[in-house]
């Protein structure tokens, strides 16, 4: 794998996709929240996001590269580490010395993949299909732009809301670790650590808790 | 106490081993775990059968050389102390102990609970010194003033017994917490710091390539040491590591 | 004249080291690499000299029975490491070490060895700075010294309380950054058992591999044994479970004279055993004792009532306490040396006056120290009227800063708190000061067979001082045998490589191998330890603290009977070709039940008292010092080094006249 053959410069770059998709998050549900203020400035800011060559073209692919790239590399390390545990323990108290989060990173991340899945297929599929595939980027639907009405339409079902909440939380479980491990793997570790394992903390809590919200109030308000 | 013991038991390398039931009993609280298994060895040779293999020398925590995985943690359930310092009165009349050998693709059993841990020493060959001739005629040792601060920290990272129990504990074999202070030492004193860079990229290496597995930090290895070594020092590793690779 | 001879250079003892560097025999680097040495033991004298030996161009075979060199038993010490660095600028210098390792050694050792000591002391402290020994600093970044028993300056380099396990890692990496260069082999889990002679020269070992059973010839120019004490004769003692005496014993039988087997340590603050199961006695600092008060209960009865558990110490009023050292040794008190505090609790216990469930312990108490200590902080912190609680506080406070780490180990081993609750401590073995006769090249009788560190009888004398082992170790390795086995080896830069195919291996291996399969075979019905354990007890009751030629007549008669009945009776289970504990076990009790007889007729020929040697047959029988050890220079002055002739009782004694020119001979004085 070239620049990842070292054990360091892979739990590096797992760090550093890590870090930029927690800063995904923070502008996805910034913009998600709009919609819970303004339908207009929502509709206006989506169709910005899904018609601006800038982000179609360049931060988009750079998105989806990062996903990939994290889910690919977090499948290949827990491939190499089960590899090097070798003959399991009879008994193990991994409670006694490790949070659950921290040892089942690979299950939260497998429930936050297939959410992302289920994403792709309700959005960004039918959205590729719609400007790129039937060449449709005027953005509106009877006249009107579509994105707020879609958004709102996704969130009728109670069992994808179910869906929806049950993914966040394992996201949150997610960020518990992985933010503040992000920091240690690329060698933070001084004065300022417990700062960042706080705020961390919150961070885990308070983003997926959004976009909880967002789901919740959507489906009950419609 | 009386005791119910689940060992494991393998004859060999290319063996395959299972856990087999003792039993003990009349065990003092007083008695060191080790010295329980000494009574147990006695009671197995006198009736005839192999006393079970397992690695100690010091008795007084300080060799690493006992490595017993034992209740499901590393050195058992009391914190920074080693397998020979653990004692009967941490446990219950009637209970039942699982004790098993370290368990890791780089560390093979070679018999019962003794592992071949010569990962570790081919790890240390490939950059673990300061390259300075044996000869004494070296510069006088104040000529080099070293901060207190430093030198405290060195040392933390050098209490290091080389054990394995990091290796041992982790759920993904690991043995960053192992590399991480020997390259901590040397790179936190000037002596160590003219060959740094070197050092641990050829430490990161043969780790590497023994098999361990990589750190996902969930922090296992920093609360099972037996001299609480810290994971700052994985932390300075990977900033030892980066800034190394980066200089090409 | 004596067969032996020491081979000290002539000349001032200050200058007799360097002249004889600059006059001994070199190989040139070319033909190091045609020689080759083998190390056996990788402690700090071992690890130390294989490392230095592969530099010089040497190709040496390193062997260890543990699975690394780093777990050698040197790692253990606690303390220090001294050196004649004057730092403090307290007035210290090469002679004042080298005066106070001959006095606190009672005048055996060979004073020559000893300066050199003095001389390389500096050096080693270069040297493991050089290598990344994270030595304790002040806040000026120099480096810190500490001040240890039975000297006047403060000398002692140290790292924490782990000093020996830094400085054996130290002599690791030397070791690890040859071991890459290819320079030196490493053979772990191997273990040495027998030495290997052509023509009268050690030529090489025969070995078997601990993990295949295998055994294994290896050869070369040279053999340096560097294999540490032989205090598990004892069977309970400071060492490691697999610390032995195999490779000395094994060389000894083929000629290498064995020197004062009775100079023991006993270290008086130990844990104390708990019951029979013991394997093994932890060493508590000798530090403590700067600030612990030694007693036992005064009254028989309150003794009686501790010892089954009815009393308690903190209930017993301080004019029913018995201050033993105090009382005995008013100048020195708690701080007498290691030997005479030893024996001091060893008769009170023997009294009946012992404070555990055995009778074999007595309490170091902390409160006095605690007290004044709080009491001293109140002041300094301006509590005027600081309540008896809060002195407690504060002086648990300073009690802790120093010695934190040993409380918690003495807590953790004992389950007592020992701030609330004075310590248990008894004198446990811990150090040997005998060992394989060396000349002044530390070559044994046995031309190209060398013994370094703790294995030879080495430099002191009749007792060790705290903080002298490490410095001896690495002194041996670093800086003396480099230079001295070249000497030898100058001879044999055309010999080639040694071959193991000759008569000489096959005759050896045959030996080896046939005492592996009487063990396999015997069918006996007593395991190792029984005998292991029966040996130790005989050793500590009649060849411990305290000696009498009763007693020492008795025990050479026991542990003779113990060693037939080990030889009918031992029971090794397993097979010879794999990993078998046992297997090693039984063949070093072997040789333990022969080293102990040797031991107690050295201790039986050594009609006098002197450092860790106590005969009661001489002690001061009137005045001030009256019931003290008493040294008799006049027919002892000498080192004893034994030759073997088939049975220990055989052995035939050789005499080293030990000769005092620099140092008047002085009697010890602590009252």
């Amino acid at each position: 794998m070239g620049i990842l053959s070292s054990s360091i410069a892979r739990k590096v770059a797992m760090a550093l996709s890590a870090l930029f998709l927690i800063f995904f998050l923070l502008m996805h549900v910034t913009i998600n929240l709009i919609s819970v203020c303004s339908a207009e400035t929502f509709n206006m800011v989506s169709h910005f996001m899904g018609t601006n060559p800038i982000i179609q073209f360049v931060m988009q692919p750079v998105l989806i590269f990062g996903v990939v790239f994290h889910f690919v590399l977090g499948f290949v390390l827990e491939i190499k580490n089960r590899k090097a545990v070798g003959i399991k323990y009879a008994k193990n108290n991994g409670a006694a010395n490790s949070t659950w989060t921290s040892r089942n990173m690979i299950y939260s991340g497998l429930v936050i993949l297939a959410f992302i899945v289920l994403h792709f297929i309700d959005f960004w599929f039918p959205e590729i299909n719609t400007k790129y595939i039937l060449g449709d980027m005027s953005g509106l639907h009877d006249g009107e732009f579509r994105y707020y009405h879609e958004l709102v339409e996704k969130f009728h079902s109670p069992i994808r809301v179910g869906a929806y909440v049950v993914a966040f939380v394992l996201l949150a479980l997610h960020l518990l670790h992985g933010f503040q491990s992000a920091f240690q793997s690329m060698g933070m570790n001084n004065k300022y650590s417990k700062c960042v394992k706080n705020f961390g903390k919150w961070y885990a809590i308070l983003i997926p808790l959004l976009f909880i919200f967002i789901a919740l109030f959507h489906h009950f308000n419609h | 106490m009386n005791l119910t013991l689940k060992i494991w038991r393998q004859k060999g390398p290319d063996v395959k081993g299972k856990l087999v039931d003792y039993k003990v009993n009349d065990i003092s609280e007083h008695m060191s775990f080790l010295e329980m298994m000494d009574v147990l060895n006695e009671q197995l040779v006198n009736s005839g059968d192999e006393p079970v293999a397992f690695d100690h020398d010091c008795r007084e925590g300080i060799c690493g050389m006992c490595s017993l995985y034992i209740n499901g943690e590393a050195h058992g359930p009391d914190r920074a102390i080693t397998t020979c310092q653990l004692h009967m009165r941490s446990f219950k009349d009637g209970d039942t102990i699982y004790i098993e050998p370290w368990r890791a693709a780089a560390f093979p059993v070679i018999k019962d609970l003794v592992v071949d841990r010569m990962a570790f020493e081919r790890i240390q060959q490939a950059g673990g010194f300061v390259s300075v001739n044996t000869s004494g005629n070296t510069q006088d040792a104040n000529s080099l003033p070293i901060s207190k601060h430093a030198a405290d920290e060195a040392m933390d990272a050098a209490a290091c017994i080389g054990c394995g129990a990091c290796v041992a504990t982790c759920k993904n074999s690991s043995a960053m917490l192992f590399v991480g202070a020997k390259v901590s030492q040397y790179a936190l004193l000037p002596q160590g710091q003219v060959e740094a860079a070197d050092r641990v990229k050829n430490m990161v290496a043969q780790m590497d390539l023994e098999g361990f597995g990589n750190c996902t930090n969930t922090g296992a290895c920093e609360i099972e040491c037996p001299k609480g070594i810290s994971l700052s020092n994985i932390a300075r590793m990977n900033r030892e590591y980066l800034s190394a690779s980066l200089k090409g | 004249m004596s067969v032996l001879d020491s081979k000290v250079p002539k000349g001032p003892i200050k200058d007799k080291w360097t002249t004889y560097k600059d006059k001994i025999n070199l190989v040139n680097p070319a033909n190091k690499r045609n020689i080759d040495i083998i190390v056996v033991g990788t402690g700090l004298a071992g690890g130390s000299a294989a490392a230095t030996l592969a530099e010089q161009g040497y190709n040496v075979k390193a062997f260890c029975y543990q699975d690394s060199p780093r777990r050698a038993h040197s790692i253990a010490a606690q303390g220090g490491i001294n050196a004649a660095k004057n730092y403090m600028g307290d007035g210290d210098s090469n002679y004042r070490l080298f005066y106070d390792t001959v006095k606190g050694g009672d005048y055996r050792s060979r004073e020559a060895n000893v300066h050199r000591l003095a001389e390389v002391s500096g050096n080693i402290i270069d040297q493991c700075v050089a290598q990344g020994v994270p030595f304790a600093r002040d806040y000026g970044g120099l480096l810190d010294n500490r001040s240890f028993g039975g000297v006047l300056v403060s000398r002692t380099f140290y790292a924490k309380g782990q000093t020996g396990q830094q400085l054996l890692l130290g002599a690791y990496s030397a070791m690890n950054r040859q071991i890459a260069r290819g320079k030196i082999e490493m053979f772990n889990r191997h273990e040495m058992l027998d030495v290997v002679k052509v023509d009268g020269k050690a030529r090489g070992i025969i070995t078997r591999n601990l993990i295949t059973g295998e055994i294994e010839r290896h050869s070369a120019h040279a053999v340096v044994i560097a294999t540490g004490g032989y205090g598990n004769v004892y069977f309970l003692s400071t060492n490691a479970m697999g610390s032995n005496a195999t490779a000395a014993w094994k060389i000894h039988k083929k000629g290498a004279y064995f020197a004062n087997p009775c100079f023991t340590q006993i270290h008086p603050t130990c844990i104390p055993r708990s019951g029979d199961y013991q394997s093994k006695l932890t060493l508590m600092s000798e530090s403590l004792r700067n600030d612990g008060r030694i007693w036992v209960p005064a009254n028989i009865d309150d003794a009686k009532a501790i010892q089954k558990g009815k009393l308690k110490p903190t209930e017993i009023a301080e004019e029913n306490r018995d201050y033993y050292l105090e009382r005995r040794y008013p100048a020195f008190g708690n701080l007498v040396p290691r030997d005479v505090a030893s024996r001091a609790a060893k008769e009170r216990c023997d009294e009946g006056y012992g404070v555990n469930a055995t009778g074999e312990a007595v309490y170091l108490d902390f409160a006095a120290a605690i007290e004044r200590y709080g009491k001293e902080q109140a002041k300094i912190h301006g509590h005027h009227d600081a309540s008896k609680e809060k002195i407690t506080e504060l002086g648990e406070g300073v009690i802790e800063e120093k010695y934190g780490n040993l409380f918690q180990m003495y807590e953790k081993i004992v389950a007592e708190n020992p701030y609330k609750t004075p310590m248990m401590i008894y004198p446990a073995t811990h150090y040997t000061m005998g060992g394989v006769w060396v000349d002044y090249n530390l070559m044994t009788t046995v031309p190209g067979l060398y013994c370094i560190g703790e294995a030879n009888f080495s430099d002191h004398g009749a007792n060790r001082l705290g903080a002298s082992a490490l410095m001896q170790g690495l002194a041996d390795g670093y800086f003396v045998l480099p230079y001295t086995i070249g000497d030898y080896l100058s001879d044999d830069i055309r010999t080639g490589k040694i071959p193991t195919n000759s008569p000489e291996f096959d005759a050896v291996e045959k030996e080896v191998t046939e005492r592996i399969n009487f063990f396999m075979n015997n069918k006996g019905t007593k395991s190792v330890d029984h005998f292991h354990k029966r040996l130790g007890k005989v050793m500590w009751n009649k060849v411990g603290m305290a000696r009498n030629a009763t007693h020492l007549n008795e025990a050479m008669a026991e542990i003779k009977a113990i060693r037939e009945e080990f030889w009918k009776e031992v029971k090794v289970p397993g097979d010879a070709n794999e990993m078998n504990l046992e297997l090693e076990k039984a063949g070093r009790v072997a040789d333990f039940l022969e080293l102990g007889e040797l031991f107690a007729k050295d201790a039986l020929d050594r009609n006098e008292s002197c450092g860790g040697h106590y005969r009661e047959e001489s002690v001061v029988t009137e005045g001030e010092q009256k019931g003290e050890a008493l040294r008799n220079d006049e027919e002892f002055a000498y080192v004893s080094a034994w030759e073997y002739k088939g049975e220990p009782s055989d052995a035939v004694l050789h005499k080293e006249h030990l000769e005092f020119k620099d140092i008047e001979l002085k009697q010890r004085s602590y009252k």
